[in-house]
């Protein structure tokens, strides 16, 4: 998996609660049999004003000027600032894959649905909780000063301006050690595969119907 | 100590292993597989060089991007044909039992996992999509999981976790006549919102659930992860076990009586503790139509949109605001004046017989509105289209002018050719209304088997508990 540490970049402020995964990466992109590619689709019915298919090049398409990521300097932004419940609806994958396709790293929002929520930290994107009044005073920064900048910090787990204030936020301690050192999911399961063997014995025992 | 939920219980008996931070290796018995969210999944077990830890314990169907019109000519995409020709070449290649294009048994996943008694009571189920927890009916505890997981369950038959919160929904009071699981369901999210459940395994109960059948448990379960629940559950009893008695994967003879004995405990405990719990008179519940972008924006029948300035919080006036301007409404309108253009009865939600004999009944000997362009009923399964056909309730639909179709996801999420066209508005029995959920541009409002009917009929939105 991809490594996280640190970030350091722009902030595109996003200011909408319950952002689900279909307006994230529409469907009709899912049919792809790839997990690399889904940047130009990102948010696609919010940024174009065409109707996107899969395999198009989006350079011939209408965007949607007023779209956040449409201006500058947010088409270079690497982490996105949301409202609360960011992630909800479908459990597709391609929604953290698409965003970092995109350039994001992380994404910050008071509350997250829970399959995008492990889904990203399972691909490298790191999803910050931070409290409602914390979110407000980053999208407060982002009105003030265009192009404002934020460090995330996942050994200190702090996230703040270059110079001010830092907030503290927390990750699973297991999760942030796979994070931190991009350690593989089933490479780490694998070590337990006595386990896994004698708990199915057991189970094959007291209940046999599940293995029929 | 305190007694147990039936959560518990299910929790503590797929435990392997647990870390000191109180992460869990928990066992999957059932991984269903769709070929949407499962091809870089195999590719990924490919690469590494693995197979999948117990074959036998997966099971694959095409459903998301199949046609529900024309099938003898295969499909027509050609994207859409590579990923579905992809999860038939992975199922041969990994030895998975998969029910391809052409298979009668072929479906919604989380239609045809209990129809085939693939899903059984007190299981642990994934499947890489979110209304997984539509098994919970069965008192399984059913998962959506992201495609990372699908690759983890596929390689060790297991699940890196933690344990959720348990949160009880009881309802209480006598069901009124036209109100169906789906506004039972669809009520609770409007009060607790899309978030309400975040963090959570609900288990629905009370006596109006009680007296549900499977399929309108199947309903509830299957929404729950749209208030953003880990998984929705109904406690086994006889009916649960009467439901899966005789299905073609389910167990038989001396060790069916076995497992049904062992089923019959998996309800929760008298002096079980949840960390929350919300009560719900039925009573009060009236047929619900969703008004705008999220499920939570739901009202009863007889009521009107909402008007933006009546709410005091900014950041959902913006979500109300925003949601009437996609949505084409204003506000103080009667949703029974709101006028529909096109009508979608199935998806995972409310495709079983029981959903199609409610429409049906509705719709015979009626004719659909002259503004409706397209009335369409797509069966959960190819066994619910027979069955549907062996009482004739095919003809229903069709001599009232619907389109009779062959199974799949189909219009609920549009990834085939079934979608709606820009500003189009859609009266739907499916899950979701998110703004270009069903094509874009495309305005969806959620409704029951029933509603959606009557609103086929009407050209617009009526109050079944009225409907002549």
């Amino acid at each position: 998996m991809r490594v996280f540490s640190q970030v350091t970049g722009i902030v595109a402020p996003l200011d909408r609660a319950n952002v689900d995964t279909d307006a994230i990466i529409p469907k009709q992109f899912l049919k792809s049999v790839e997990r690399t590619g889904f940047g130009p689709n990102l948010f696609d019915e919010w940024r174009y004003l065409d109707r996107g298919e899969p395999g198009q090049d989006a350079r011939g398409r209408t965007e949607n000027k007023d779209f956040l990521l449409n201006r500058a300097p947010y088409r270079e932004a690497t982490i996105l600032l949301a409202r609360d419940n960011f992630g909800c609806g479908s459990s597709r994958e391609h929604a953290p894959w698409a965003l970092l396709d995109f350039g994001f790293r992380a994404v910050i929002a008071p509350s997250f649905a829970d399959i995008f929520y492990s889904n990203s930290l399972k691909n490298g994107l790191l999803p910050v909780v931070l409290p409602t009044s914390q979110v407000d005073a980053l999208f407060d920064a982002c009105g003030r000063e265009l192009g404002f900048q934020v460090t995330v910090d996942l050994q200190a787990q702090t996230v703040g301006p270059v110079s001010g204030a830092h907030f503290a936020f927390s990750v699973d301690p297991f999760r942030r050690q796979c994070l931190l050192q991009g350690l593989d999911d089933i490479d780490l399961t694998l070590q337990y595969k006595e386990d896994i063997l004698a708990y199915e014995r057991r189970r094959r025992v007291a209940a046999p119907w599940l293995f029929q | 100590m305190p007694g147990q939920t039936l959560y518990d219980k299910l929790w503590a008996a797929h435990v392997v292993r647990e870390q000191e931070d109180g992460t869990c290796l928990i066992y999957i018995d059932r991984h269903l597989v769709h070929e949407v969210t499962s091809p870089q999944a195999f590719s990924g077990l490919r690469l590494a060089g693995r197979k999948p830890w117990r074959a036998g314990a997966n099971v694959a169907v095409v459903d998301h991007n199949v046609p529900t019109i024309d099938r003898a000519h295969g499909i027509a995409d050609p994207v859409a044909r590579v990923q579905v020709q992809t999860l038939d070449r992975n199922c041969r290649q990994f030895g998975i039992l998969e029910f391809g294009m052409s298979d009668p048994r072929q479906g919604i996943v989380h239609v045809i996992g209990p129809e085939q008694g693939l899903v059984l009571p007190g299981m642990t189920v994934v499947c890489g999509d979110s209304h997984t927890s539509t098994l919970g009916a069965l008192g399984a505890f059913a998962q959506g999981i992201g495609t990372s997981e699908v690759e983890h369950v596929l390689a060790t038959q297991c699940l890196l976790q933690r344990k959720a919160k348990n949160m009880r929904v009881e309802y209480f009071g006598v069901m009124p006549r036209g109100v169906t699981a789906k506004d039972l369901v669809l009520a609770w999210i409007g009060r607790i919102g899309t978030a309400g459940a975040t963090g959570h395994t609900v288990e629905f109960c009370g006596e109006p659930v009680v007296g549900l059948s499977l399929e309108g448990r199947m309903t509830m379960c299957n929404m729950a992860i749209e208030a953003g629940a880990r998984a929705g559950l109904v406690a086994v009893d006889e009916k649960t076990i009467e439901y899966v008695r005789g299905r073609p994967f389910a167990p038989a003879g001396a060790l069916w009586e076995r497992a049904a004995q062992e089923w019959r405990r998996l309800r929760t405990d008298d002096d079980a503790v949840f960390d929350r719990t919300v009560r719900l008179d039925v009573g009060a519940v009236a047929p619900q139509v969703t008004w705008g972008t999220s499920p939570e924006m739901v009202l009863p029948i007889d009521a009107c949109v909402p008007d933006p300035a009546q709410e005091p919080d900014p950041i959902r006036r913006q979500g109300i605001i925003r949601a009437l301007a996609y949505m084409g409404l204003t506000p103080g309108t009667a949703l029974s004046d709101i006028s529909i253009d096109k009508v979608f009865i199935g998806s995972c939600t409310n495709a079983r017989i029981e959903d199609l004999r409610a429409a049906a009944e509705v719709v015979h000997g009626r004719r659909v509105a002259s503004r409706v362009k397209l009335a369409m009923v797509v069966p959960g399964s190819g066994l619910v289209k027979s069955e549907a056909e062996r009482e004739g309730l095919d003809r229903i639909f069709r001599d009232a002018g619907f389109e009779w179709r062959e199974p799949g996801c189909s219009m609920c999420l549009a990834m085939n050719a079934d979608r709606l066209e820009p500003r189009e508005r859609c009266a739907a029995t499916s899950n979701r209304n998110f703004e270009g959920r069903q094509g874009q541009g495309g305005r969806t409002h959620l409704v029951s088997p029933a509603m959606a009917a009557a609103a086929a009929i009407a050209g617009h939105f009526v109050d079944i508990r009225t409907f002549t």
